[in-house]
């Protein structure tokens, strides 16, 4: 398998082979390809129907909303913020490990993400989609949305570009867009592979028309390797803006818990703490239910876990720093808000959230759990648990008390509430399958460029030495 | 009816990347230009063989991005300071520290329409090309590896590039038509 060590002088030292079980460019092609082109499953269709209810369920309680009002929910003041911020920035932080997956490790030439970048960036477009639903409806008046747009409207005044929200609405709306370019541009490729392998004229069609009629020239593929560098670069400071950004919807505030300079990195760290979690759980039944052994191999689950740990530390050193400062501080409404954190109504989200995303990390520093799949999807299970009770716990914990014992108050979920995020799992998941069954999974032109026969050397000679590595 | 169909010019299939990329330093050598080599994934060295110049999609993504940033500037400066000041929380009208993180996006965002439709632009979007009437090409995206000739090439001749093509290696020669 995947983590044998090869008959090299530095076999102890020497990295596993990228692709597992020697495949060939054909095979690479194959095994991709059969995966969009042979008939559907039907459990295919029993994980669509199921979560593509949750779905429904979810539009028709957002229908509801619409009806009604926000007072279905369970905000109220002082908690004006509950769930539906909690989930908005649980689901962009998700995004943001695919992003790292896709720009930043390759930049960083980390041939590793080649296997696992095509579907990490579908997390994340579908984790935006997810996220961008939720400031769309929790304004209440969604039909007045386009007050966040510079547009003229009927009251002749402009939003207010020096608020964090709005710059929220311009970075989400911008991270959206560069992740769907980016991820249509490393795709065009391979939807040419499905074109040239299509049998029926539907087909044809629709991968011929986006595939913009590639033909691999050595002249399209120059264009094509810049305009994805480029794309990855430009991406690469969106790992670490959009969630600055979204953290300043805090931080900016007055509110004890919120107004805090740690927050741009605290959050990005914990975005991509989430995001890996995310990635890890559905690589783990992704590789399963399609045989994927030889391309996501334990050796990329390693490495995935390792980010995740490293990430996972700097969340904890954040939240000790918070308590550190609350104090250092000497505020008083500061250190009560922490007080309240750790022994309020809340804290019980509080300790669950410690265990998850403090605790429970710390396992990973053994290879084994590591590269024993079972255990590193609980803990990836776990950590998605602790990341959202950790948006809860800023949110919800720190509203409920504010500067006047009068103004103080308590957060309860309605049905509604959870309805609504249950159902954003089931959105997200209808995309993911969507997107496994009509589209390549894996990305193959890359996964070819990355084969120990496709390296030549300078005289055009294949380079043995340099493949074998 | 082939006396209609004008050659537009030679494929030849070749056996595997270092393969192709020797062809391609031959086809340079022997004053060819007008080529194009296929293959299922980038062969870096191709373009120093064939000395092929830098792709201009640099320039095209950074004047989007200015062009993306001086918008944002002008758009929130004008809104906020000149059409309708509005007081709040007593920042001045024009806080361009506040503008930093609007004008990062629409650079970003501008950068990266612009890569995307700059690239569009320069592969040369072609649907109907004479390559995709050979049935082997097909392969190119799978594991063939092709060099394609066009007759418009000042040193192209129908025999002599055939039989160059094949002293470089290459299998399966056809001559494709218009």
């Amino acid at each position: 398998m995947a983590i044998q060590p090869h008959n090299h002088e530095s076999a102890s030292l020497s990295e596993p082979p990228l692709i597992a079980g020697n495949p060939t460019f054909r095979s690479v092609t194959d095994k991709i390809s059969r995966i969009v082109e042979d008939k559907t499953r039907l459990n295919w269709y029993l994980a669509i129907a199921f979560t593509g209810s949750l779905m429904l369920m979810m539009f028709g309680m957002i229908g509801w909303l619409v009806l009604r009002g926000i007072g279905i929910w369970g905000n109220n003041i002082p908690v004006g913020w509950g769930w539906d911020i909690t989930n908005f920035v649980f689901w962009v932080g998700i995004g943001h490990a695919g992003t790292l997956i896709s720009a930043i490790l390759y930049l960083l030439r980390q041939k590793w993400r080649t296997s696992i970048n095509r579907f990490s960036e579908a997390m994340t477009l579908f984790a935006i989609i997810c996220a961008g639903l939720y400031p769309a409806i929790h304004v209440g008046r969604v039909w007045v949305l386009y007050w966040l747009v510079p547009v003229p409207n009927q009251m002749e005044v402009w939003p207010n570009f020096r608020s964090p929200l709005l710059w929220d609405a311009f970075a989400v709306g911008t991270y959206f867009a560069c992740s769907v370019m980016f991820w249509y541009v490393g795709l065009i490729p391979d939807l040419a592979t499905l074109r040239d392998r299509a049998s029926t004229r539907m087909r044809k069609v629709l991968f011929g028309l986006f595939s913009l009629g590639w033909r691999g020239g050595h002249r399209q593929w120059k264009h094509h390797e810049l305009a994805y560098l480029i794309l990855a670069g430009i991406s690469t400071p969106l790992v670490l803006s959009v969630h600055s950004i979204v953290s300043t919807d805090f931080a900016t505030s007055i509110l004890p818990g919120w107004h805090s300079t740690i927050f741009p990195p605290y959050f990005v760290a914990g975005a991509i703490f989430s995001g890996f979690a995310m990635v890890i759980s559905l690589a783990i039944i992704a590789r399963k239910v399609f045989g994927l052994e030889d391309y996501i191999t334990l050796s990329h689950f390693d490495k995935m876990a390792k980010i995740m740990m490293v990430t996972g530390m700097m969340v904890g050193y954040a939240y000790v720093m918070e308590f550190f400062i609350a104090w250092y501080s000497g505020n008083t409404y500061e250190v009560y808000a922490f007080r309240f954190r750790a022994l309020g109504d809340y804290a019980w989200a509080f300790w669950i959230m410690i265990l998850c995303n403090v605790v429970v990390p710390q396992f990973l520093w053994f290879r084994k759990l590591r590269m024993t799949l079972p255990y590193l999807f609980v803990i990836s299970i776990l950590v998605n648990v602790g990341m959202w009770l950790e948006r809860f716990v800023i949110i919800v914990a720190s509203l409920s008390r504010d500067f006047l014992p009068s103004s103080w108050g308590y957060f309860k979920p309605t049905i509604f509430d959870i309805g609504t995020f249950v159902g954003s799992i089931g959105l997200f998941l209808t995309l993911f399958l969507l997107f496994l069954r009509f589209l390549p999974m894996v990305a193959m032109s890359e996964v070819k460029g990355a084969l120990p026969q496709a390296k030549v050397s300078a005289h055009g000679a294949l380079d043995s030495d340099e493949a074998r590595k | 009816m082939t006396d209609n169909k004008k050659t537009w010019g030679v494929l030849a299939q070749f056996e595997d990347a270092p393969g192709l990329l020797r062809a391609a330093a031959g086809l340079h050598n022997a004053g060819y230009r007008r080529f194009e080599c296929h293959s299922p994934f980038p062969i870096h060295g191709i373009e120093e063989a064939t000395k092929e110049p830098r792709s201009r999609l640099g320039y095209i993504a950074a004047a989007m991005a200015l062009i993306g940033g001086l918008s944002a500037i002008s758009l929130m400066g004008w809104a906020s300071a000149v059409d309708y000041p509005l007081v709040i929380s007593g920042k001045p009208f024009f806080s361009y520290q506040a503008f930093v993180p609007i004008t990062f996006a629409l650079a970003v965002l501008f950068a990266a329409v612009g890569t995307l439709m700059g690239m569009i632009g320069l592969i040369r979007l072609r649907f109907q090309h004479p390559v995709f009437d050979s049935d082997r090409f097909r392969q190119f995206s799978d594991d063939g590896f092709f060099v394609s000739i066009q007759a418009s090439d000042p040193n192209f001749d129908l025999e002599r590039t055939q039989s160059l093509l094949a002293s470089l290696g290459g299998n399966h020669i056809e001559v494709l038509t218009e």
